[in-house]
């Protein structure tokens, strides 16, 4: 990331934080040091996200459609209980990069994994399945996110020994899966890219006296989803996928999936079957997102100069075994 | 030696002192002559209030108690065996958390 595009950033974000709450600081107090809290959230190649206060600036990849994110935003601001709504409808432009704003939520905490909130997530998303488009948008984006990862594992680590089971893993899946043609279901609602850095906790809002003359009970905000960039139409089922490969490859345990699964079909979420065998639907999108994150873990493993650890090596043993139990649906 | 059904290798284990093969595709279980005996007997010892549960006791509590809810991960799927404690390291914390 261009460290100039962090520095406009974080002055848009402090702007914006305090033109929001209609305070008087101008551009030239940003000489001052701000008391707000304020920090950078994500600095990687393609994204950055930085925040001010109760205000989150992002800016989305280089080369994003602007014509594929404002619906993807629009859906948002119409789903309030399921999408984090953000605070402008629009994104606005920056440096050549589109920046959207968002109230400042409380993530998962990624140290304490038994607190993950596995039932929330799980409702959030069959909510979300059952929720037809408000806007129309572009299809979801996880089978083409799957497939740069693969590809980039191809072009960076082609002589790793890691690399050829991926690859023949990657290769058993349908053409939709792999991005290669659309995919079956071109109607449901999708996040694109679920998992456990995709929640947050909004900020509590404040009664105001008038509305609330009795003092409202302490009660912690619901979780709601973020990240709405690869979110689209397609196969639900790929919402799941990522627990239900880390289920699959050893990683999470059986309690822990039949939770989150058992959420999914108590509200009635429609990506797997009411009950019976829910790998019916799951195998092929489970199969995909093992075959990305290990593509991305070989690749970084490379990039680094060091062997894969315990649980790589555990997802790399999966693409292996895939390729003894061919898919139940024939690729196509 | 190769699974009579899919082909795929499969992997000898111990359990309590009888010698199974699993395949490492479909997850079957080959046994020889006298091992389905061999484990019947155990069975039989488990079900008996007996205190002395020798070196057999670290592998035996999770499973029949976990066995009938537990839901069945995929035939690719890597064998559960209850040792998630040692794997909630920090790559697994990151990865649950990442894209």
């Amino acid at each position: 990331m261009p460290p100039d595009l962090l520095r406009a950033l974080t002055a848009h974000v402090t702007a914006t934080a305090h033109a929001h709450a209609r305070d008087s600081v101008s551009v030239s107090d940003t000489e001052r040091p701000c008391p707000c809290p304020a920090g950078t959230l994500t600095a990687r190649d393609d994204t950055t996200v930085v925040h001010h206060a109760g205000t989150v600036a992002k800016a989305h990849a280089p080369g994003t459609d602007r014509d594929h994110l404002t619906p993807r935003l629009g859906t948002a601001a119409h789903l309030p209980g399921i999408l984090l709504p953000p605070l402008a409808p629009t994104p606005v432009d920056l440096r050549g990069r589109l920046v959207t704003h968002w109230p400042h939520g409380t993530p998962v905490d990624p140290d304490d994994p038994d607190a993950a909130p596995w039932e929330a997530a799980a409702t959030l998303l069959a909510r979300l399945h059952r929720t037809p488009p408000p806007v129309p948008v572009p299809p979801m984006r996880g089978p083409a996110k799957a497939a740069h990862a693969v590809a980039a594992l191809r072009a960076t680590a082609p002589g790793h020994p890691a690399t050829a089971p991926v690859l023949h893993a990657w290769a058993t899946l349908p053409a939709w899966a792999r991005g290669v043609a659309p995919m079956p279901d071109t109607a449901t609602l999708c996040h694109g890219d679920f998992h456990l850095g995709q929640l947050v906790r909004p900020p509590a809002v404040t009664p105001t006296p008038a509305l609330a003359p009795a003092p409202a009970p302490a009660r912690e905000a619901p979780w709601l989803l973020i990240d709405i960039d690869d979110l689209g139409t397609g196969v639900p089922a790929w919402d799941l996928a990522r627990p239900a490969a880390w289920y699959a490859c050893g990683l999470l345990a059986p309690d822990e999936w039949h939770r989150f699964l058992t959420a999914y079909r108590t509200a009635r979420g429609p990506a797997v079957p009411p009950d019976g065998d829910p790998w019916t639907t799951l195998d092929v999108p489970a199969r995909a997102l093992t075959a990305q994150t290990a593509a991305r873990a070989v690749a970084k493993a490379v990039a680094a100069d060091r062997p894969l650890d315990e649980v790589e090596r555990s997802l790399v043993d999966a693409c292996a075994r895939m390729e003894a139990v061919r898919p139940s649906s024939p690729p196509d | 030696m190769q699974c009579p059904k899919c082909r795929a290798p499969m992997h000898t284990y111990n359990r309590n002192g009888v010698q199974i093969e699993q395949c490492s595709g479909c997850r079957g279980i080959f046994l020889d002559y006298g091992e389905l005996e061999s484990l019947t007997r155990l069975e039989s010892q488990w079900a008996q209030p007996a205190p002395p549960a020798p070196p057999a006791a670290p592998a035996a509590p999770a499973a029949p108690q976990a066995y009938p809810a537990a839901p069945q991960p995929p035939a690719w799927g890597a064998p559960h065996a209850g040792h998630y404690g040692h794997r909630r390291h920090k790559s697994f914390g990151h990865m649950l958390f990442s894209s």
